[in-house]
């Protein structure tokens, strides 16, 4: 799957595939020895968050589930 | 005035299969409107959940009626956030999402719970509810007409997306047929009855208003 970033997506699938192992083996196990993943997953954000700057995409400050909040049954 | 839009289905894999599965959904053979996939964000919290932001850019399909009322919409892809909370502990998956742009046309907030089902423990259980609403005036019940068509079309998609990635990670053949089962075909005629019923709506509406409000 592509990235929004064109030349981040190399970056993002090598986090991906860390990710999805680490969190199949170890998160829903509830192993809490370290992540293996942090430095991969920094080089893929120093990537990501540029493009989104450059894109102006506005997700700046978006509070966590914001909407969610007034929703019923939240 | 929103439209309301709930769910409820048994999956016919176990919880963890289903939260691997969620983030491994992406491509899948029905998912051509989703651009881009990215985790913004993601943090392990105190109480061992996983939180995460995945930022999403979906093409944005207009029927042709909507296309001549708002072509300023025609190009430019949707970007929609997706929170979500992991929670192994308590075996559900959380997940939040809405459109961060285009919302003057409409806005979809969707809210999803997974969790292993109660009854089989080796299922699981998707809960869906959509709120879909329009804010322009004289056209906001044929857009959440349309608006609601096209999220149950998508909706769809999104099972068949998930069954996909589960299949895959099974080994095994996809749980749901790929071809249209009868019921799919009857879910699509309403669909179409909704799109078309839409359609009408917006033809009887007054065509002065929509110069003011594009």
């Amino acid at each position: 799957m592509n990235s929004v970033g064109e030349g981040c997506t190399e970056l993002k699938r090598e986090y991906d595939q860390c990710f999805n192992r680490w969190f199949a083996e170890k998160f829903l196990k509830g192993d809490r020895s370290g992540d293996p993943c942090i430095e991969m997953f920094k080089n893929y954000q120093q990537c990501v968050q540029k493009a989104i700057k450059e894109k102006d995409i506005p997700i700046e400050g978006v509070e966590f589930m914001g909407p969610n909040k007034e929703k019923p049954g939240s | 005035m929103v439209k309301y839009f709930f769910s409820q289905t048994d999956i016919k894999s176990s919880w963890e299969h289903v939260f691997s599965a969620f983030w491994q959904k992406y491509p899948n053979p029905f998912s051509k409107h989703v651009l881009t996939e990215d985790v913004v964000f993601r943090e392990v919290t105190p109480d061992n959940t996983l939180i995460s932001r995945r930022l999403l850019t979906k093409t944005n399909h207009l029927p042709r009626w909507a296309e001549k009322i708002f072509p300023s919409n025609l190009s430019r892809s949707v970007f929609v956030i997706e929170d979500s909370i992991v929670d192994p502990k308590n075996k559900t998956l959380t997940t939040f999402s809405w459109n961060i742009n285009h919302t003057r046309l409409m806005v979809v907030e969707e809210r999803c719970v997974y969790s292993m089902s109660q009854e089989k423990q080796a299922w699981s259980l998707a809960k869906r509810e959509a709120w879909i609403s329009s804010g322009v005036f004289g056209f906001s019940r044929a857009i959440q007409e349309f608006g609601l068509a096209r999220f149950k079309s998508n909706q769809a998609k999104a099972m068949r997306g998930l069954d996909y990635a589960l299949s895959i990670l099974h080994g095994d053949g996809p749980s749901r047929p790929l071809k249209a089962s009868a019921k799919d075909v009857a879910e699509k005629s309403k669909e179409t009855k909704l799109a078309a019923s839409a359609k009408n709506l917006a033809s009887a509406a007054s065509p002065q208003k929509s110069n003011q409000f594009v």
